[in-house]
């Protein structure tokens, strides 16, 4: 049982990872709009805009 | 062989009878290919062709795409490269591109997204278009040097999204800054208490089955190293909170909180340290992602404050148009200055305060002042912006524009009476006090009798019970209830903006009804005709053709009401202004107008209109004379909704004293009255925006004051009211002023508004009674000593729970569909 003394740590350190990249997709309005994004995941296309900004 | 040709052929002519680009039907009269393709209309065939030039043929391969026809302003949008407008709604990005948000019509599917944001593609010199589907808000980046917005709003225009300027700027990114912080602090505090809860539940088992003493030691370090950010972080505000309250000298709802808080980490940490005794960690943790959660709904639910910058923008006309050394000249508002010459068609609405200096014509203030009736304006008369200009062309000189209008400061009031308006305590507020002083005492009493015993369960108990009447399922009963309460009144076309209105609606205080839009209909109807019968036939058709050429709201009403007749072209029509009309129809010589001005013309009156009874005051007359004979009187009126006596006479049954303030006519407001049955000294008439705003805060300091309306006339009055509800068909003023927005119009919603709002009331006080039952329980064991660390976090979300589950069954709005 004494492996719990480096899984638990171990999962603490993972949830402080998820906890970090929740609050960096928070702060930076990701959940603003939870719509939109969707359905452009849905275009298989290349980005137009991304096109544009490397030309 | 020749089967099957035939079917090939009939399958392509069925095929061809749809829009290339929209995919609807065809009508054969209106169709046209071009580029072996078959369009609908013409709008559909250049914005097909652009997609086409621009190399974005794989829309017509996106699944789902918009079927709407593509109907194009064709406006050219110079206004947009304005310096005034760029100034107010152009940011500036380092690299010298410009960025602007724009609202679109007619965005709503994957493939309005696929398309709106390939723009930069088919504009050269557009850099980025992001859209946002739900809000309908493009932003949009392009690069100064290569283009103008009025190009990339054109080609908008083009693909069958109207784009308009988007005002709400300013207060819409304040509120998604808290929202953002707000969301962050409960996925903090919700992956903690996750977590802080899991290891609690492994303490729990190894209560029961026996666990090694250094795993206990562990996971209650653990447990307080996971606990520690929460509380210094989310949890925070809540001390802040309490120290605020404090400081001012009183209590509210995140004293005990903090104290709770405090407290149960404090001794958990102590306990912690020595290795003994119960540790409060999950429940903190708990606490504070639940109030969390709690205090965001209610948040979404509240009234956003209304920005009155945003609202002139809503209800001025985006452009004006200036006279400039002879020439016209389309201008944005905000380009509007003092000293300019405005011209103003038929139809339009005014931009700017100002002198008319040309021109004879009618207006119609019904959004200033709330008068249903015209009002004729000559040279030399002051008017204002957010009228409409009805009858003829004017040339209006301009005197105070923008925020100094009279418009401008009417929406100040608005915004000033928001923000000025004591929140209202709701009722778990103001119990709260109590309780926590009660709370307080307990403990304190508990430990004094504890404390000669043993120091140590002294202080566990008194823990414990602050821990297990933790107002959390009280704290959780108000918002989650109201929560529910105005996400069904929502569904049933009541739009609840703020808590206490709920609360309020129970109580019994003044109603202030105002008349146009929201006892009446808001348009003029045909409601009375005097005259031989025989000459109701004949002069129908007559009447009709000559009210075609008019656009006087009388003509309108002449118009739905007789439309079903044959229809006449009228040979002459003239029309005087603040008079009526004279045509020729038929050989007839017909006149429709104000009974003096036709009887200056016409003596000779039928018996059937000499001999009719006065008209009722409520409605405006028309004579019509017929080959030099006055034959027919006419009446028109804004007619009662008929709902409307049920709801007054209901309210009043409740204790409402329901009074009528309105901008009309008081001969009329009193003849309203009258039909509704309220006493004619509660009917004011010809009140100005500004003593309705009056008589509402006189009112205020008496009891309570609802105030019910449409206009922005009432807007300063709904913002001013302890309670300001909105009906249908009103402005964006005073929908933004309001508490409540009765979506369905009318004044029938009220009554379901003041059913519902009684029913939620009673939810909360039993789910109240059942909280501080919970609670006393709580107190009583604790005091005796008797409760234990597991069963008193038991005990604590079990009462949540119950609050939870009372909240979402209550009745409170019928469900919609049943």
């Amino acid at each position: 049982m004494s492996v719990l003394f480096l899984l638990v740590p171990l999962a603490i350190g993972l949830v402080a990872v998820f906890v970090i990249a929740y609050v960096w997709s928070s702060r930076t309005g990701q959940f603003d709009d939870l719509t939109t994004p969707a359905m452009r995941a849905l275009h298989d296309e290349p980005d137009a805009t991304a096109k544009r900004a490397a030309r | 062989m020749g089967t099957s040709f035939t079917a090939e052929f009939e399958a392509t002519a069925v095929a061809e009878l749809t829009c290339a680009h929209c995919g609807l039907e065809a009508a054969p009269g209106e169709a046209r290919s071009s580029d072996g393709a078959l369009y609908c209309c013409a709008g559909c065939e250049t914005a097909a062709s652009i997609i086409r030039q621009s190399g974005l043929g794989g829309f017509y391969a996106l699944p789902d795409r918009r079927s709407t026809r593509v109907e194009v302003s064709g406006r050219s949008y110079a206004e947009f490269d304005h310096e005034a407008f760029q100034a107010a709604h152009v940011r500036s990005a380092a690299d010298g591109s410009a960025e602007v948000s724009l609202y679109l019509e007619g965005v709503h599917c994957a493939s309005c997204v696929w398309l709106v944001e390939r723009v930069p593609l088919i504009v050269l010199g557009a850099i980025r278009a992001e859209l946002d589907v739900t809000r309908g808000v493009a932003r949009l980046a392009w690069d100064p040097a290569q283009t103008a917005l009025s190009t990339l709003a054109r080609a908008l225009d083009q693909l069958g999204y109207r784009p308009h300027v988007f005002r709400g700027q300013r207060a819409d990114e304040a509120r998604r800054a808290e929202e953002r912080v707000m969301l962050t602090r409960i996925g903090v505090a919700g992956a903690i208490a996750a977590n802080v809860m899991t290891i609690a539940l492994a303490l729990y088992s190894g209560f029961f089955s026996g666990m090694e003493r250094e795993f206990e030691t562990y996971f209650r370090w653990l447990s307080f190293v996971l606990v520690t950010p929460a509380l210094l972080w989310p949890g925070r505000i809540f001390f802040t909170s309490a120290w605020q309250a404090v400081r001012n000298g009183g209590l509210n709802m995140d004293v005990p909180i903090a104290l709770a808080l405090a407290v149960g980490y404090v001794q958990g940490a102590i306990n912690t340290w020595r290795n003994a005794g119960p540790i409060y960690f999950d429940a903190v943790g708990t606490l504070i992602f639940l109030l969390l959660v709690g205090r965001y709904l209610q948040h979404r639910a509240q009234r956003s404050a209304a920005d009155s910058a945003a609202l002139l923008g809503a209800l001025s006309p985006a452009t004006a148009r200036v006279v400039e050394g002879g020439e016209i000249r389309e201008v944005p508002t905000e380009a509007v200055l003092p000293g300019m010459l405005l011209d103003v068609r038929a139809g339009d609405t005014l931009a700017a305060d100002g002198v008319v200096e040309r021109g004879n014509s009618s207006l119609d203030l019904a959004l200033l002042t709330g008068e249903s009736r015209p009002v004729s304006v000559v040279e030399g008369e002051r008017v204002f912006a957010g009228t409409v200009n009805l009858s003829a062309p004017i040339r209006v000189r301009v005197e105070e524009a923008g925020v100094m209008s009279r418009l401008g400061r009417l929406l100040r009031d608005v915004e000033d009476g928001a923000r000025q308006r004591p929140p209202v305590v709701l009722f778990a507020d103001r119990m709260s006090g109590w309780f926590i002083a009660i709370v307080l005492v307990l403990a304190v009493t508990t430990a004094a009798l504890w404390w000669e015993r043993d120091h140590f369960t002294a202080l566990d108990n008194a823990i414990a019970l602050l821990v297990v009447t933790c107002p959390c399922a009280l704290a959780m009963a108000t918002p989650l209830s109201f929560t529910v309460a105005i996400g069904r009144a929502a569904k049933r076309g009541i739009l609840i903006k703020g808590a206490h209105a709920l609360e309020t609606l129970t109580g019994q205080g003044t109603l202030f009804l105002d008349k146009t839009g929201t006892l009446t209909e808001g348009r003029m109807v045909l409601e009375s005709f005097e005259g031989e019968a025989s000459v109701r036939h004949l002069v129908r058709p007559l009447v009709l053709a000559l009210e075609q050429h008019s656009r006087h709201p009388v003509a309108v009403a002449f118009a739905t009401a007789w439309a079903d007749g044959p229809t006449l072209e009228a040979a002459v029509v003239r029309e005087t202004l603040g008079g009526g009309l004279y045509g020729v129809v038929n050989g007839h010589a017909v006149i429709v107008g104000r009974p003096d001005w036709v009887r200056g013309q016409v003596q000779r009156e039928s018996r059937a209109v000499r001999e009719a009874a006065s008209l009722d005051a409520r409605l405006t007359p028309v004579l019509i004379a017929m080959d030099g004979e006055i034959v027919a009187r006419v009446g028109f009126g804004d007619p009662l909704r008929p709902e409307a006596k049920d709801a007054v006479r209901e309210l009043q049954r409740r204790g409402w004293a329901v009074s009528l303030l309105s901008g009309d006519a008081p001969e009329v407001v009193r003849s309203v009255a009258a039909a509704l049955g309220i006493d004619a000294a509660h009917a004011e008439g010809s009140a100005s925006p500004e003593r309705k705003r009056a008589v509402v805060e006189a009112a205020r300091a008496e009891g309570t004051v609802v105030m019910v309306g449409d206009g922005v006339n009432d807007a300063a009055a709904i913002s001013a009211a302890t309670v300001g509800i909105a009906v249908r068909g009103g402005a964006e003023a005073s929908m933004a002023a309001a508490d409540v927005y009765l979506a369905r119009g009318g004044i029938g919603s009220l009554k379901e508004l003041v059913d519902g709002a009684l029913r939620t009331t009673n939810i909360i006080q039993r789910n109240m009674l059942i909280a501080l039952g919970y609670n006393l329980i709580g107190v009583t064991l604790a005091m005796m000593g008797a409760i234990d660390p597991l069963f008193a976090a038991i005990l604590m979300p079990l009462s949540s729970v119950t609050v939870v589950v009372g909240a979402w069954q209550g009745k409170t709005f019928p469900r919609s569909g049943t």
